[in-house]
């Protein structure tokens, strides 16, 4: 067995809070660009000029790019001959979170219960940890700061084989439509089909870190689909912002995973322009 | 072509803004977001006095970064403007004029800024470090235990914005989303 020292990961998680807030993925920022050069609305150019110039700022000050930093959510690959050693695994997340957080001047924004006290935890934990047991001896920790706004525009529905493929075509552009300005387009399209009530929606979710942004799903039927949603989604004319535009979608990404006889879930996920995410393996 | 302002706003000021307009806005205006706007709301349905002047205020919905040492104001962005809603009519009844937010607003805040000469500006979300720039001077005046939601009264200079509601009943999602969708 490798000894991992949980010491480790509450600086690397401490790191990744910072670093992935304040630095926006070159992936992402060559497809804001394309989108800019092809846009036809002034104003949607003048936005998406806007973001890359917010990057430059960010980047060159250590800033966040956006004030909501997000819910701290980590994604761990953990090698099953791996031994944590030195303390509790996950509270080692809470405690990379609340330093990075802290330490990187990034905005707490979690309430200690959702509904009736909601006081500010104010230091943005309890994080959110989904963790695999994976073959090695490797910690693939990827970071990905979920801002409320975009989060609130997802939706699980519990469709059935008779809808088909066009029914869940025609729920994923719903969503996006009925979505408008509010979780700040161009998104990030994350779809879950299959599974189960969660399975899908933690697809979906999971879409969203597909690197590098737009590539294609490996099966050349959901690759089709994915493209054919971009394409009805950017014709919606919804645009940076909900003002109007060619760009409202910055990639759409489908996820699959088959499913019972009797269902056929699926799941949207939106990501905001910010779309932010970083990994790190120990 | 863009319209310089200075807050706090007139009923002359309001009317004369219609959709699109890009405006630069100069003076005070107040942060507020959802925890802070249900203890207005709460005052305003009771009666009681305000923290903050209403009178051709603009406030502009976020919930700042914290500021690093040197800087007025952290990182600070527009956050989803329909949280807000359920209390937006009465507070342009009490005297607001204007909110700085994202997203689209629902109709009966739409009607609320025809009757009582409102309007509503759109400010690019997730260009936080960008906006805060234009920001000046910041100084907490109410609700401090709220954190990042505390209300905050701003000095900025040529904060940017688009006008997206006017008090005319125009729509800027409306008219934009109509123009370059392609059926």
């Amino acid at each position: 067995m490798r000894e991992v020292n949980v010491q480790e990961i509450i600086d690397i998680t401490a790191r990744l809070c910072m670093d992935a807030n304040y630095y926006l993925p070159e992936d992402v920022l060559d497809t804001i660009k394309k989108a800019k050069e092809k846009e036809e609305s002034p104003t949607a150019a003048d936005i998406l000029g806007q973001i890359l110039e917010n990057n430059r700022i960010a980047r060159g000050e250590k800033l966040a790019l956006c004030q909501d930093t997000g819910f701290s959510i980590f994604f761990v690959e953990l090698g099953q001959e791996v031994q944590i050693v030195g303390g509790d695994f996950l509270e080692a997340f809470n405690e990379g979170t609340r330093r990075g957080y802290q330490e990187g001047y990034l905005r707490k924004s979690i309430v200690d219960d959702p509904v009736l006290s909601r006081v500010n935890t104010k230091d943005n934990t309890p994080c959110i940890v989904y963790t695999d047991i994976v073959p090695g001896d490797k910690v693939k920790i990827t970071f990905c700061p979920k801002g409320g706004g975009a989060e609130n525009m997802a939706e699980v529905k519990m469709l059935t084989a008779a809808h088909g493929i066009e029914g869940v075509k025609d729920f994923v552009v719903d969503r996006v439509k009925n979505s408008g300005g509010n979780p700040c387009p161009p998104v990030v399209v994350g779809v879950g089909i299959g599974g189960t009530f969660e399975k899908c929606a933690m697809l979906a979710k999971k879409s969203l870190l597909r690197e590098p942004l737009g590539a294609p799903n490996p099966d050349p039927r959901f690759a089709e689909v994915e493209e054919e949603l971009l394409e009805r989604i950017n014709n919606l004319g919804i645009g940076p912002m909900g003002l109007g535009g060619r760009t409202t979608a910055l990639a759409v990404h489908v996820e699959t995973f088959p499913c019972h006889i009797a269902t056929m879930p699926a799941a949207v996920n939106l990501n905001c322009h910010v779309s932010r995410h970083k990994s790190a393996v120990i | 072509m863009e319209i310089k302002l200075n807050t706090p706003l007139s009923d002359d000021d309001v009317e004369k803004l219609k959709i699109g307009d890009k405006v630069l806005l100069s003076g005070v205006i107040y942060t507020g977001r959802d925890a802070a706007h249900k203890r207005l709301f709460e005052l305003l349905k009771k009666g009681d006095p305000l923290p903050i002047d209403l009178k051709g205020a603009v406030i502009y919905y976020v919930g700042p970064a914290p500021a690093k040492p040197g800087y007025p104001i952290g990182p600070a962005g527009p956050t989803t403007s329909y949280r807000m809603d359920p209390y937006a009519p009465l507070m342009l009844s009490n005297g607001q004029k204007g909110m700085i937010g994202k997203g689209n607003i629902g109709k009966d805040v739409v009607d609320a800024l025809k009757k009582h000469k409102g309007i509503y500006f759109v400010t690019p979300g997730g260009i936080a470090a960008l906006i805060a720039k234009s920001v000046r001077f910041m100084e907490i005046v109410a609700y401090e235990d709220l954190g990042t939601e505390a209300i905050r009264k701003l000095q900025v200079e040529d904060f940017p914005c688009i006008v997206a509601n006017d008090c005319h009943g125009g729509d800027l999602f409306e008219q934009g989303t109509s123009k370059y969708a392609r059926v």
